[in-house]
């Protein structure tokens, strides 16, 4: 048992290093979701109103929603090299558990994305007039957040990796399933803003990315086998 | 059927309202090759996914060392090299990292024996080289070098040999012999025609949906 459980860490660590060296080697989709983030809050002010007043009021959500597009926009990537090369068949003949994988893959992809976005955010908060107040809130409910809308937007990756053009309808299986993260994620800007506690909020995103941490992981290992299946 | 180590009882699979292949009885003893042959779109590479557990579009039953494959699918998977169509080979990586993955997936692959591997199947010098680089048969050769690694009981090889050259078939079926003689089994296919002195069973997917076996 003890042994098992030695070889299941070292393939998650194996799968997280692995991940990383092929996400580094593939530069333009390491930076997609990144440019993204960036032109949407560059844009934004130029095609609405560079008034500060009115940027500062919109800044939590649109923040967010950028964010959140960036994330699912480098969500069809996660699998799909894996598929078409064939590691994805490998990886599910293995006799190890597939829910490590998943993680590994998905902690790696997050790395790059969730936590790249969350370090850029508050360059681009200062760029839309947020408050200094809003920004540990901005930093932490993203910190909580984007990990659930990674591990969320896998199943849906998993789910679409053998369709020739999955990465609409990811959005459509997905979306749904973010907007609780987004409602929560703003109103906890919004409230670090106007200094009302912020407990409530971090507490229920972190709660969602529990609940994602434990579930999202099975249900995209079974999407995996559905769609190497078909 | 004690003996047996995979067997399949009356496989039935049809593929976009065309029967495949149905009421198909397979088994395979330790020690013994079994090449699946049949023409392009026969139904080769379908069946050695539904023996090898990743396709589930199939009726009938798979028994693993006489137990139902639900029940002994980590056991299974445990003694199993499958090397697919798709190499399961990362453009990006290197033969040493793209083996050193592998070796993490299964365990039954012996992770010291990577060196060892890439010099069996002749790519010494091409260790440090991201696999877009080399050839297709350089490919499928670090793909091959999972067998140089195995100490598992059964292989699965689907067409192994593309664009492989000559001595690298030979090579392989040296291996494969090796592997018997252990008490290993190998079902493949190929369309090219293996050394007469391989203990060949075939199995023929034929349009008359009949299998066929031809004993060598």
């Amino acid at each position: 048992m003890n042994n098992k459980d030695l070889s299941a860490s070292g393939l998650f660590v194996a799968t997280f290093r692995r991940d990383l060296v092929l996400a580094f080697r593939r530069k333009s989709e390491l930076v997609n979701p990144l440019i993204f983030f960036l032109m949407v809050i560059t844009l934004f002010p130029i095609g609405v109103s560079p008034e500060p007043d009115f940027l500062a009021e919109l800044a939590p959500g649109l923040l967010w929603v950028a964010a959140l597009l960036a994330t699912l926009l480098s969500m069809e990537s996660l699998f799909k090299a894996d598929f078409e090369d064939g590691s994805l068949e490998q990886l599910l003949l293995s006799p190890q558990p597939l829910f490590m994988v998943v993680l590994a893959k998905v902690s790696a992809h997050w790395l790059m994305s969730g936590l790249a976005l969350t370090l850029v955010a508050p360059v681009l908060a200062v760029m839309l007039f947020l408050p200094f107040e809003g920004m540990p809130g901005l930093m932490l409910s993203l910190l909580l957040g984007t990990p659930t809308l990674s591990l969320i937007g896998a199943i849906g990756a998993a789910l679409t990796v053998g369709l020739r053009r999955g990465g609409v309808l990811i959005s459509l299986l997905v979306l749904p399933l973010y907007i609780p993260v987004l409602i929560f994620g703003s109103s906890a800007v919004q409230a670090a803003i106007t200094g009302l506690p912020l407990g409530g909020y971090f507490a229920l995103l972190g709660a969602l990315l529990a609940l994602a941490l434990a579930l999202a992981p099975l249900a995209t290992g079974a999407a995996l086998r559905i769609s190497v299946s078909g | 059927m004690s003996a047996a180590l995979l067997s399949a009882r009356s496989l039935y699979c049809e593929r976009d309202d065309r029967i495949l292949f149905e009421g198909l009885d397979l088994n395979l003893s330790s020690g013994e090759i079994l090449q699946i042959e049949g023409r392009n779109g026969s139904g080769k590479t379908t069946l050695l996914r539904i023996l090898s557990g990743l396709s589930n579009h199939f009726e009938g039953e798979l028994f693993w060392r006489g137990e139902t494959m639900g029940e002994a699918k980590e056991s299974f998977l445990a003694e199993l090299v499958y090397i697919g169509h798709q190499p399961g080979v990362s453009d990006l990586l290197t033969a040493e990292e793209n083996l050193k993955w592998h070796c993490a997936l299964h365990p039954s692959l012996d992770a010291s024996l990577i060196e060892y591997a890439i010099n069996q199947v002749g790519l010494t010098g091409f260790e440090d080289v991201p696999a877009f680089q080399l050839s297709a048969g350089q490919k499928r050769r670090i793909a091959l070098a999972r067998l140089y690694m195995s100490n598992a009981q059964l292989w699965i090889l689907d067409e192994p040999f593309t664009a492989i050259d000559k001595l690298g078939v030979a090579a392989k079926e040296d291996l494969m012999l090796k592997h018997l003689s252990k008490g290993g089994s190998v079902i493949l296919t190929t369309h090219q025609d293996l050394s007469a002195h391989m203990p060949l069973r075939k199995l023929i997917l034929g349009q008359s949906k009949e299998a066929q076996y031809i004993e060598q």
